[in-house]
């Protein structure tokens, strides 16, 4: 009986396993002082001191997830228009599509202080970094989508001589939506990533929080920041699954993508 | 002779195709005819341009020499089904039926009836909202044959379409394609490379070489078409009367001096 309960948990639960065993392993490890708590604390400490500083972590995380809201949501916009003018215009395509590329390769952290002078200290620059680290893979992928429609499909619709609209809106687009999913599940960890670097500079959020812990030495509030952050790209991560397993009926072997 | 000659459904004379980067034509100075009402099997063996001309028909591909002259009431009314279903991943059995009425714009409640009464004649009914990847092979080709019937086409050109199919669901498949031909006055064009289909369903046979000129164009007369037609002796001897065709031809090209055989 044991030994089949054991064999369903492991099936069933292998990363909560897992996890559950690190943080024991990492607790007795405080507990016997082999590290000193004020560089790495347990994970009860962690745990209290996020408590004890809810109301603040809590409003540090709200403002990160409006920022990244807000980033991936309008690079999701812009990536997705971008790369249907990029498509239907091959020569804007050819003439932008480079720069795009270039910009991608700029580091952030390079590009924030620039942000800083532009929008100011706060939201805005927090904003404009999370949407900059996270427009250009929507893009990319949404073009390789469009591009890639299955030259199969075409031919068929070509025997029904649809409208150029027709063959955008019932082929193209539909058959790019896995791309384009790859693409915002991508750019939803950057969009995390550029929002607490941007926060790192411009201030506010869960960025703002962890460097304000790190100046103070805060080890176990620098740990209540990172774990927050990581709920919040956890939870970007579900809200994508369930958006995809919507709008992927229909096509059972793309599911799992 | 009752009167003056009605002109043939169908007419390709001289026709000529080659494709860009390959030295030889798949299809090479091809002429026949197809009266109203009759429908034509191509058969013949891999790689002879069966589904070339089939694509020439359609205009899928555009005729190198010659010219295919089709009956223009009918050309208004062509309907194709490639030798896989081809059908859309995200839209369900009915969506797909639906899709050519879609984009013609024709949609409308009577044609949606229709598409349902064709599903339904095709044993489809109890799977009207399953998408392509919950179906069967055999299901997916009759959903294929749906899409192309709704338009209520004059003439359908069919590809190899049951070739993935189990041998029984290809006997049905062929006896319903049949029976669709009296019952709706369909006529179609059908390529296979099975000898014994292309007898049973054609009213006429255009054998073609493997230099994809026409080898033998012949009527196919039989009183009655089922499945036990396939076992009678005037069957068996017209397949037979095929197989020795295909035999002569191998010969044929085993023998010609010097005949190069491309991929």
């Amino acid at each position: 009986m044991k030994n089949t309960l054991r064999a369903w948990l492991l099936e069933r639960y292998p990363a909560w396993i897992f996890l559950a065993v690190l943080l024991a392993a990492w607790e007795w490890v405080v507990a016997q002082q082999w590290v000193a708590p004020y560089l790495l604390p347990s994970p009860t400490q962690i745990a209290q001191t996020t408590v004890e500083l809810w109301p603040e972590i809590y409003a540090a995380t709200l403002s990160t997830a409006n920022s990244i809201a807000w980033g991936l949501g309008w690079s999701a916009v812009t990536g997705v228009t971008l790369a249907l003018l990029f498509f239907a215009i091959p020569i804007v395509r050819r003439a932008v599509l480079p720069f795009c590329i270039f910009f991608q390769t700029v580091p952030i952290i390079s590009i924030a202080p620039l942000l800083v002078i532009w929008f100011g200290f706060g939201q805005p620059t927090v904003r404009a970094s999370a949407f900059i680290v996270s427009l250009f893979p929507i893009l990319a992928n949404t073009l390789t989508g469009l591009q890639e429609t299955d030259p199969h499909l075409k031919e068929l619709f070509k025997l029904y001589r649809p409208s150029p609209w027709q063959l955008i809106f019932k082929l193209q687009i539909p058959s790019a939506i896995p791309y384009m999913l790859t693409g915002i599940k991508i750019s939803a960890g950057l969009a995390v990533i550029g929002a607490i670097v941007g926060e790192f500079i411009a201030g506010g959020g869960l960025g703002s929080l962890i460097d304000a812990a790190r100046t103070q030495q805060r080890v176990d509030l620098v740990f209540s920041g990172v774990v927050m952050s990581s709920v919040l790209a956890l939870l970007l991560v579900f809200i994508i699954e369930v958006v995809s397993r919507l709008l992927l009926r229909g096509r059972p072997y793309l599911r799992k993508l | 002779m009752t009167g003056q000659q009605a002109a043939p459904a169908i007419d390709v004379q001289g026709l000529r195709k080659c494709f860009p980067g390959n030295g030889h034509a798949v299809i090479d100075d091809l002429s026949f005819t197809l009266s109203a009402g009759d429908s034509l099997c191509l058969l013949g063996p891999s790689g002879c341009g069966k589904t070339t001309l089939l694509r020439l028909l359609m205009g899928l591909e555009a005729p190198t020499a010659g010219s295919i002259r089709i009956e223009p009431a009918l050309a208004q009314r062509m309907s194709y089904v490639f030798q896989e279903p081809r059908l859309v991943p995200w839209r369900t059995c009915l969506e797909n039926v639906l899709l050519p009425l879609e984009l013609a714009r024709q949609k409308s409640d009577t044609s949606s009836a229709y598409a349902l009464e064709l599903l339904r004649q095709l044993g489809l009914e109890d799977r009207l909202q399953h998408f392509p990847a919950e179906l069967s092979g055999g299901m997916q080709m009759r959903v294929a044959l749906a899409r192309a019937l709704v338009t209520q086409p004059g003439i359908i050109l069919l590809d190899e379409p049951f070739a993935a199919l189990d041998e029984r669901t290809r006997f049905r498949m062929q006896d319903l394609l049949l029976e669709l031909k009296s019952r709706l006055q369909l006529h179609y064009v059908f390529v296979t490379h099975s000898i014994a289909e292309a007898v049973y369903l054609g009213d006429h046979i255009l054998l073609l070489d493997r230099s994809g000129r026409a080898r033998d164009h012949r009527a196919i007369e039989f009183a009655g078409r089922d499945q036990l037609l396939k076992l009678t002796p005037g069957f068996n001897a017209v397949v037979q009367g095929y197989s020795q065709l295909f035999s002569e031809m191998e010969s044929d090209t085993a023998a010609a001096p010097g005949t190069e055989v491309r991929p």
